[in-house]
């Protein structure tokens, strides 16, 4: 799968821990350029553990992520961010309040600069550079189908469209790397396929390397290159979708082990 | 004789501006500047002007011609309104080819009976979606070869042969050009007014879809004659947001946006249409009833959600504006009090409400394609805006009657138009003669002849010309019958009565031959629910809400509202309806119960749903139903549902 510039994301024997209890333990697992990766597991095996270290926000207490083959084991959530690696979480975390551009728009912050004078004037370079990242978000508002919501505050959208907009806020930065984190989770089927079309039509359109922890094996068996199964922190499989299927360790982890 | 003199000067054409490609050429050098099509795009609205629309459409056909081409040949267009797809039937007809829209929303196995009977060669389709079906299409199809795509999303996987995109094909056309310079000039000029335009495939009530051929001259003369009898100038704004595939679409965003050389819009999504409505406040506008019905529904809906004193005074203002219509339209006086308090309506009410909505420019807009229940027509025109009925047909190129301003009844859909014959058949059928009147069905004798009688058309409606000349419809001839007492039953106008509250969708009425009339009702989602929150009803989907009582005590006060106002009438007292239901699904034009263009297929519903006649004739209150639905991707399942019925008192008259 991975071109020969060598994988994108590189975690070798990480563990995270909190105080007493070992969340994530030992894991390796690379992750190449283009491919989608699920991350699967029973409740507590430490899936979005591991998202959260790869996004910076708790730091290993053993073991090195790589990243584009430099190691980044110790950065903040900001730094991650700044390297191409954008995520969106469990439970929605938009900007209520805030208009869905507006709300995509903050995606678009890490590529701000200048002085907060010429924003606040709206004059000059900060004219010219706030209608560039508005065409960036307006590609990206047309490519996930959320133009008639455009203008309507996130907080009154249904649960659903809200996924897409976080979605959209998550491309806004242009990401090489994008951490999803239960991406189709209280949705219906109908927008779980479009949820899908969507994962798909980024990987392809924009190259971007997709990591997502979901627990609807239909979805993780059809779009997913390869399969990540992580058990009581530890990987127990890895491999194409078919054959992590029938893998004896996932059936166990999945529906118990007979103790006979 | 005026009228004798008009008609020649609209059918007779210059050679070197008889057909619309010609008319693009002429406009690319007449109002080369001038902005030809507004398309929303990535939030902006792009502007494309004439010479920008011609150029497109010369390399669209060029690219076209590199595949292969041919004088004659069919070319399927399916998609939202997009200026490349009105550039790709300009250029088809350039080539002296025929487009043929199909509706975007159409299944699988609907397109693929279009494709077939028209023999399709080529498509320019919008994207995926519609590649995909005609992929699936083409695999039966053996006419079809190349499929032309505009948005490459998501295209990237596929590498079947005879797929392009439009930027591709394009590409193909400048090549094509220098290798062949002077190609597409010549065969531009090949082509004669008596060529076939278009094929508009008509969805009708009955049987299989038809395909009408029209001519540049058809259309041209007619557009030119309803533009001149309307005034139409060159700085029209129009929303192009109604099918392509239809042809009242075809008539006001293609052929008199060429004839007339004014802007259309296209715009973002389907879901936009209202927002996009506002923004270019479009100065002539062209809605069927439903439109009008769901703009009505929207306003009625945040009336209901503002506070007491604020709909007090909306609902104040808004019933006076109707009663000085309705005063109007009858040539009566209006009153002293309401002349003196309507500019304070406008100020506080109407003016702000049109600007809302996107009307505040409007000069003229259409109503069309089926019958206006009264009260939403009066509820539009009592706002200032300029609605009028017209009457026309696919078969017609459109344009039959129209109310002359200053000159709208209620009950009309107005006079003729300069060119347009009518006279009532002996069986009380509508029939007319312009140069309008179509080629013929593709492939179809049989019908051309039913329909064609020495260069008459049978309109299929009933009515008459009253006193003043002015036509009136009646119903669809085959739909007016009477109740088993004798009484007439003319359904749709019951159905109309039913559909101006809020909450009706649709509804279907049935009688012919029975004692009494009864009716289907289909609540309007968005309005019943909304009324259900409001009073606290928790429901899941649409099944649930409509056969909740409370729901059905909503409807029932509804339908005895039009049972009053039927009461009002000598010859329909005894048509009211006595008994109705809550379909447990809406009617879907996927499941043949009514037409892309939402009109009733009556047949189709009579006997899919004999159980649930038979229960309202049979004094039950309760009826088990199991009926097929079919799903967007064709797939068929079964649904079964409990539906309740409810009597309704009959009203005497006041």
């Amino acid at each position: 799968m991975s071109q020969a510039a060598g994988p994108l994301l590189e975690i070798v024997g990480v563990s995270v821990r909190f105080g007493a209890l070992i969340a994530v333990n030992q894991v390796s697992l690379t992750i190449g350029r283009r491919e989608i990766v699920a991350i699967i597991g029973p409740n507590g095996a430490g899936k979005t553990t591991l998202l959260n270290a790869v996004s910076g926000f708790y730091h290993p207490f053993e073991g090195t992520i790589a990243f584009e083959g430099r190691d980044r084991t110790h950065l903040s959530p900001p730094d991650v961010a700044a390297l191409g690696i954008a995520r969106t979480f469990q439970n929605v975390a938009l900007f209520k309040g805030m208009s869905v551009l507006d709300n995509i728009m903050t995606g678009r912050l890490l590529k701000m600069g200048g002085s907060f004078l010429l924003e606040a004037l709206y004059w000059g370079p900060a004219r010219r550079q706030e209608l560039e990242h508005r065409a960036v978000v307006e590609r990206i508002i047309d490519f996930l189908e959320i133009q008639a919501i455009r203008k309507t505050p996130a907080g009154r959208l249904p649960y659903g469209l809200q996924k897409r907009v976080e979605l959209a806020r998550a491309l806004a930065a242009e990401p090489r790397l994008l951490l999803l984190d239960e991406p189709m989770a209280g949705m219906n089927v109908e927008e779980k396929e479009d949820m899908c079309r969507f994962i798909l039509d980024v990987n392809q359109e924009f190259g971007t390397t997709i990591a997502l922890i979901e627990h609807d094996m239909g979805v993780v068996m059809d779009i997913s290159d390869r399969v990540v199964v992580l058990d009581y922190g530890r990987k127990i499989a890895d491999g194409p979708p078919a054959e992590v299927r029938g893998d004896q360790a996932v059936l166990d982890a999945y529906l118990g082990v007979a103790h006979a | 004789m005026k009228e004798v003199a008009d008609t020649t000067s609209v059918s007779a054409l210059d050679p070197e501006r008889d057909t619309f490609p010609k008319l693009v050429r002429d406009n690319a050098r007449r109002l080369a500047d001038k902005v030809a099509i507004r398309e929303k795009d990535l939030g902006i609205w792009q502007s494309y002007t004439w010479s920008q629309y011609f150029q497109q459409a010369r390399l669209i056909a060029l690219g076209l011609a590199s595949l292969g081409f041919a004088r004659g040949d069919r070319i399927a267009i399916v998609g939202d309104n997009r200026p490349q797809l009105y550039w790709a039937v300009m250029a088809a007809q350039a080539l002296g080819g025929v487009p043929v829209p199909i509706y975007q929303d159409s299944i699988e196995r609907e397109m693929e009976y279009i494709v077939d009977h028209a023999e399709a060669r080529f498509a320019v389709v919008e994207d995926q979606e519609q590649v995909d079906k005609l992929l699936g299409v083409r695999a039966r199809c053996r006419h079809l070869q190349h499929v032309v795509y505009e948005d490459p999303r998501g295209m990237r996987g596929y590498s079947e042969p005879g797929l392009s995109s439009l930027a591709e094909l394009v590409e193909l056309g400048g090549k094509f050009e220098v290798d062949h310079p002077g190609y597409f000039d010549a065969e531009l000029a090949r082509g004669a007014a008596d060529d076939v335009a278009i094929i508009c495939y008509t969805s009708g009530t009955t049987g299989a879809p038809k395909g009408a051929m029209l001519s540049h001259r058809n259309l041209i003369a007619t557009a030119r004659s309803a533009a001149r009898f309307e005034g139409l100038r060159e700085d029209e704004e129009v929303l192009s947001y109604l099918p392509m595939a239809w042809v009242g679409d075809h008539v006001f965003s293609y052929a008199q946006a060429i004839v007339t050389g004014f802007t259309i819009n296209c715009p973002e999504s389907a879901a936009t249409v209202l927002a996009d409505l506002r923004e270019i406040a479009p100065t002539y506008f062209f809605g069927p009833p439903r439109i009008w019905e769901s703009i009505l529904t929207s306003v009625m809906l945040r009336v209901e959600d503002a506070a007491a004193p604020k709909r007090a005074l909306v609902h104040f203002f808004l019933r006076l504006a109707q009663d000085i219509e309705r005063t109007r339209l009858g040539r009566q006086a209006v009153s002293l009090w309401q002349r003196l308090a309507y500019p304070l309506g406008r100020l506080l009410v109407y003016g702000p409400l049109k600007d809302n909505l996107g009307f505040s420019r409007v000069r003229r807009a259409y109503t069309a394609g089926e019958a206006i229940g009264p009260d939403i027509f009066l509820f539009f025109r009592g706002l200032g805006i300029n609605v009028k009925q017209l009457y026309g047909m696919t078969e017609a190129s459109v344009f039959v009657t129209i109310q002359r301003d200053g000159d709208v009844r209620l009950d009309t859909v107005g006079t003729p138009i300069p060119g347009v014959e009518i006279r009532i058949s002996e069986a009380g059928e509508v029939m007319f003669r312009s140069p309008g009147v179509f080629r013929g069905y593709a492939k179809n004798p049989e019908a051309t002849q039913q329909t064609l009688e020495d260069g008459w058309i049978h309109s299929g409606d009933a009515g008459f010309l009253d006193r003043d000349g002015h036509l009136v419809i009646i119903d669809r001839a085959k739909d007016v019958s009477r109740l088993a007492d004798g009484t007439m039953f003319a359904p749709k106008f019951i159905e109309n009565k039913l559909k101006f509250s809020p909450y009706v969708r649709e509804a279907v009425c049935i009688g012919q031959g029975r004692p009494c009339v009864t009716a289907f009702i289909n609540i309007d989602l968005a309005a019943v629910g909304s009324w259900a929150e409001r009073r606290n009803i928790a429901y899941t989907s649409y099944g649930d809400l409509a056969q909740k009582p409370a729901v059905y005590e909503l409807i029932r006060g509804e339908v005895e509202r039009v049972n009053a106002s039927l009461a009002e009438d000598d010859v329909l007292r005894g048509a009211q309806v006595r008994r109705f239901l809550i379909l447990h699904k809406e009617l879907d034009p996927d499941d043949e119960e009514i037409t892309r263009t939402r009109k009733v297929r009556r047949g189709y519903i009579a006997q899919k749903y004999a159980a649930l006649i038979d229960a309202l004739y049979s004094g039950q209150d309760r009826v088990q139903v199991e009926a097929k639905v079919t799903y967007e991707d064709g797939r068929t399942g079964t649904m079964r549902a409990d539906v309740a019925i409810r009597d309704v008192a009959v009203q005497a008259a006041r």
